[in-house]
Parts: C-alpha cells; sequence; structure tokens
C-alpha cells in the first residue's frame, strides 16, 4: 500500500519540473507586447504550477490519512505482540496472493475463490431480491391502498437483522448455501422496495401530464416514462442492497460455513493466522467500495436533472 | 365568414375543497374559440386563468358547467388538445427528436409509414428552428431552445387547438421576444387555433385576435373582452410606434391596474 501512494507522489513532480521552463519563453512574450491586454483564454487556462498544486491538495491529505492509519497500526502491532504489524502482514499477502486460485477440497481452497463464491452468494441473493422488490416497489407506489397495507409489514420486518431469517433458511432449505442466499434476500430487499416506491410516488406530475395530454396507453407510460423516471431512485435502492448484502454475507458465511470470505476469515481465526484476517478485512473493503463506485458510475450515468 | 367555434365554455365553474373550507376558484365562464382565433386569457396571478386552461386540455374536470371540442363534451385529455406547459416538460432521457417522436407516433403512428413519421418530426422541427439539434437531449440545450421543442412537438400533433400555459414566462426578454416572432410565424402558417395564457400584456396584444381579461380572484370570472384588429403579420418594431397598438395595450393595462387593481399582498 505505502509503496503504491509514494509512486503516485512521485508521478506529479515529474512534470512540474518540466513545465516552467516550457512556459518561461510564452511569458516573456505576452511582457514584451505591454500593449496588448493579456488575453482571458490565457488566464484562465490553469498555470502548471497552479495544477499541480491542484493535484497535490487531491493527493496529498489520503496519502497523510492511509499512512496514519498504517503507523497507528504498527504501533497497535508492537505493543500487543500478537496482532501482525504491517510488514508481517504485507509478507503473508504476497504469498497468499501469489496463488490465489488453487483448491484442496472444499475447506482448503484460494482467496481469490472465496471471494468469488461470496460475491456469487451475493449476486444470487441480491438478484432474486431486485426481482421481487422492483416490481413490488413499482406497485406500492403506484397504488396507496397496497402502499398503506404493506406498510405496517415493512416497517417491522425491515429493523431485523437478516441473520435472525438465517435459522428459517436452514429449515426451509436444509443446506447452508441456500440459507446463506436467503439472508442477502432479506436485506437486499427493504431498500429496493423503499427506493423504488418513492421513485414512483415522485415521478413529476409535468411528465404525466405529457402522458395524459398525448392520451399514451398503459404500456408506453411504464416504459417511456415511469421507468426512466424511477431509473435513479432504483439505483440507489441497489447501490443501498449491495452494501449491505456486502456486510451481511460476512456474518451469513461465518455461522454456515463452506466456502466464501466470511467462513475463511473464521477458518483463519481456528487456525489462528491473524495476518490473513487482516488481509481479509482489507479484501472485503476493496471489494466493497469497488461494487459501491461501479454503480455510482451506473447510477451518474441514469441521473438526468444533474447533467 | 361564420367560423365554426372548436371550443365551447358554458357556464363553467370551478371549486376546491381545502382546508379553511370550499375555495370558489372560478364562476359563470362563458367563452367560445373559432377556427383559426388565437385568444389569451390574461389578469393577475390567482385569478384562475390556468385553472381554465387546464378545464380545456381535460387534466382537470369543472365542477358546474360544461365544456365542449368539436361539439362533444371534455371528459379527458386528448391528443387533439396539445399543451405547450409553462416549463417545456420535455422528457429528459429522450432526444428532442424523440421527444417530438413520441406525440407524433401517438397521433399518426396507426395510419402512416416510419418514413413518414419521421418527416413529420423533422418538419416540427425545422419550423421553430431546431432541426440542428435533433439528436441532442433537452439538458444539452438552451431553456429558449426546449420551449421550441415543446411547441415543435405541439403542433407536430396537428391539433385542433393548441393550448399555452404561459409558454414563455420561464424565459428572458430577449429570448421571449424571438420565441413570441416565431410562435406569430409558425400560427400564420399552420392557422392554428390558440388559447393562451400570459400576464404580459405586450405579449397578448402582439399574439391574440382577442384577449380575455380576468377578474381578480377567488370566484373570478371573465371581467371585459378585447378585440385585436391588428393586421397580420405583425410586426413588433413597426408595431410599437402604431397607435392603434398602443391603444390596445392602454385598455388592458386600465383593466389590470385601475379596475382590478390588485391589493399588495
Amino acid at each position: 500500500m505505502s509503496v503504491v501512494a509514494l509512486k503516485l507522489a512521485e508521478a506529479p513532480a515529474a512534470p512540474a519540473d518540466a513545465d516552467p521552463a516550457a512556459a518561461a519563453p510564452v511569458a516573456t512574450n505576452v511582457a514584451a507586447n505591454v500593449a496588448v491586454p493579456p488575453a482571458p483564454t490565457f488566464e484562465s487556462g490553469p498555470r502548471p504550477g497552479e495544477r499541480l498544486r491542484d493535484v497535490l491538495r487531491v493527493v496529498i491529505p489520503p496519502i497523510f490519512g492511509i499512512a496514519l492509519m498504517i503507523g497507528i497500526w504498527a504501533l497497535v502491532a508492537i505493543k500487543s505482540g500478537n496482532i501482525p504489524g504491517p510488514d508481517k502482514t504485507w509478507n503473508a499477502a504476497l504469498v497468499l496472493f501469489s496463488d490465489p486460485f488453487y483448491s484442496n477440497g472444499p475447506n482448503d481452497q484460494g482467496i481469490g475463490w472465496n471471494v468469488l463464491s461470496s460475491l456469487q452468494r451475493v449476486g444470487i441473493g441480491f438478484g432474486f431480491a431486485a426481482l421481487v422488490g422492483i416490481p413490488m416497489g413499482f406497485i406500492l407506489g403506484r397504488f396507496a391502498f397496497m402502499n398503506r397495507m404493506f406498510d405496517p409489514i415493512i416497517s417491522l420486518l425491515r429493523p431485523v437483522s437478516p441473520l435472525a431469517w438465517l435459522p428459517i433458511g436452514l429449515l426451509v432449505f436444509k443446506r447452508a448455501d441456500p440459507a446463506a442466499t436467503w439472508t442477502i434476500f432479506i436485506c437486499s430487499i427493504w431498500p429496493m422496495i423503499l427506493n423504488t416506491a418513492q421513485g414512483v410516488q415522485r415521478v413529476p406530475q409535468d411528465y404525466l401530464n405529457v402522458a395524459r395530454v398525448l392520451g399514451l396507453p398503459e404500456t408506453k407510460i411504464i416504459t417511456k416514462i415511469l421507468f426512466p423516471a424511477v431509473l435513479p431512485y432504483m439505483l440507489t435502492g441497489i447501490r443501498l442492497s449491495i452494501g449491505t448484502a456486502w456486510l451481511v454475507i460476512v456474518a451469513a458465511e461465518m455461522l454456515t460455513g463452506g466456502v466464501g470470505i466470511g467462513f475463511w476469515v473464521w477458518d483463519e481465526w481456528n487456525n489462528l493466522k491473524v495476518e490473513h484476517i487482516v488481509i481479509a478485512i482489507f479484501v472485503i473493503g476493496i471489494v466493497g467500495l469497488t461494487l459501491e463506485q461501479m454503480l455510482l458510475l451506473l447510477a451518474k450515468r441514469f441521473t438526468y436533472e444533474s447533467r | 365568414m361564420d367560423k365554426k367555434p372548436i371550443v365551447k365554455i358554458e357556464n363553467v365553474g370551478q371549486t376546491f375543497d381545502t382546508k379553511q373550507g370550499r375555495f370558489v376558484a372560478l364562476r359563470d365562464i362563458n367563452l367560445e374559440v373559432s377556427q383559426g382565433e388565437v385568444v389569451s386569457l390574461i389578469g393577475h396571478s390567482g385569478c384562475g386563468k390556468s385553472t381554465l386552461l387546464n378545464l380545456i386540455s381535460g387534466l382537470t374536470t369543472p365542477s358546474s358547467g360544461v365544456l365542449l371540442c368539436d361539439g362533444r363534451e371534455i371528459a379527458g385529455p386528448g391528443p387533439e388538445r396539445a399543451v405547450v406547459f409553462q416549463n417545456h416538460s420535455l422528457l429528459p432521457w429522450m432526444t428532442c427528436f424523440e421527444n417530438v417522436m413520441l406525440a407524433v407516433e401517438r397521433v399518426f403512428g396507426r395510419k402512416e409509414g416510419k418514413a413518414k413519421l419521421k418527416a413529420r418530426v423533422a418538419d416540427a422541427l425545422e419550423m421553430v428552428h431546431m432541426a440542428h439539434a435533433m439528436d441532442k437531449y433537452p439538458h444539452e440545450i438552451s431553456g429558449g431552445m426546449k420551449q421550441r421543442v415543446g411547441i415543435a412537438r405541439a403542433f407536430a400533433m396537428e391539433p385542433h387547438i393548441l393550448l399555452m400555459d404561459e409558454p414563455f414566462g420561464a424565459l428572458d426578454a430577449l429570448t421571449r421576444a424571438s420565441l413570441q416572432d416565431e410562435l406569430n410565424g409558425v400560427m400564420a402558417k399552420t392557422g392554428a387555433t390558440v388559447v393562451m395564457v400570459t400576464h404580459d400584456v405586450d405579449e397578448a396584444v402582439l399574439l391574440s385576435d382577442r384577449i380575455v381579461m380576468m377578474t381578480n380572484g377567488p370566484a373570478a370570472t371573465i371581467g371585459e373582452i378585447v378585440e385585436v384588429k391588428l393586421d397580420r403579420p405583425r410586426d413588433r418594431l413597426a408595431l410599437a410606434e402604431d397607435p392603434k397598438f398602443a391603444a390596445y395595450r392602454a385598455t388592458v393595462f386600465e383593466f389590470l391596474y385601475r379596475k382590478q387593481l390588485k391589493k399588495a399582498a
């Protein structure tokens, strides 16, 4: 991590050395023609020094943050004695990531397989939640009666930790794997229903008036007006769902076992390989961050008003 | 020549139930709009002119009285009564072309082929000088341009009557003037029947054949009607010097600021 950070810090410094020399003759030319007022385009363009300052302003604080985190971590590691420090973790990570996709039977697989199988469970559970939750959200948003009917149910069930549903899943599906997927389904469905319903309720009246004046048939209203108008809200629901699902899968897998990043954490705890747990924390964080950023990008693509 | 009436409004009243009790917005509205006529509704804000327009469009139904379009009662909105909304109301996820196409397809889709429909959209956009921005999205063009596309969408439907709710209200004065001129040209070319809500006296005189002046609400009704007998085509610059134009303007101002002066709220 620190190696990457150092390289980032060096990169903008290199062009900065070259730029002042290149900019110098331009500057003297302008100074020679005193009668000519400075061109506005010249003024508005960022000068090399300013650009460097902007880059540094963005890059420097995160570097400090990461350095602080690593520093505290190293300090804690030295003080406690049994928590692995950054150096030890780094070396363990190099070994671990040299072969992420090995497989020695169901209980000993590479970290890559573990992450992928967790992602697969999240994908399936989330997919089913989307399949049920999005149409449900449309119905609740469109019909006030249904909204009032389901409101008490959703209000009651939403605050329940999805892990409380795990035993029910085990009872119904008899196997651990679908039970874990079931908990993902449960935790993903609420944000999806609620955000979709809210989106449907917030479709601007103007757009619906356009539909009414044109006399569009119901199918066209749904495909051309409701769906695109609700899409940004739906994507917010999806983003919240995936975020929660990724939080929950680790805990669910700790309980169910099998293959998965959550199980792996627990397994490495039983093996007392604490540095692997620390690596898992980083991996879980990075995967979660990536999912979030991908969905944010997708949402940006479909947000019309702010563009 | 006796022109046939497109819209007939007979004894229409509109009341709303509010928390403070019943609110009478409009009462005893009687009006006929003939083919090819341009009528503007003018009055202080809150006089119910937009309410009246919504009644003609069918977006709302009257509490009493009846509205007829082509001899049939207006029971709901329909494409023969196109609306230009104040805030353009273009769908942001469609290009200008697609926005107009949505309307054209709805009205002519069953009878005409794809090529003919496309030609209709292109013609409508050409008419408001927006052919160059066909494939642009609404957020990529200016407010005035959006309203042009909104007008193109309405005209492309070849409606029996065109309803405009303060179509230029959200635009700056210069853009508004150029759109008014353009609208005047398009109306002359198509012979459209138009009912327009405005609060701009110059706009009303410049564009209308008749100006319907409404009394202040609550319980607003039609106060006076001025017939604007200025020759068409009307030229903004020439009219500025025209004493007849000034007289019409004065009449409307007289009504708005002497007879119906609104107490400062």
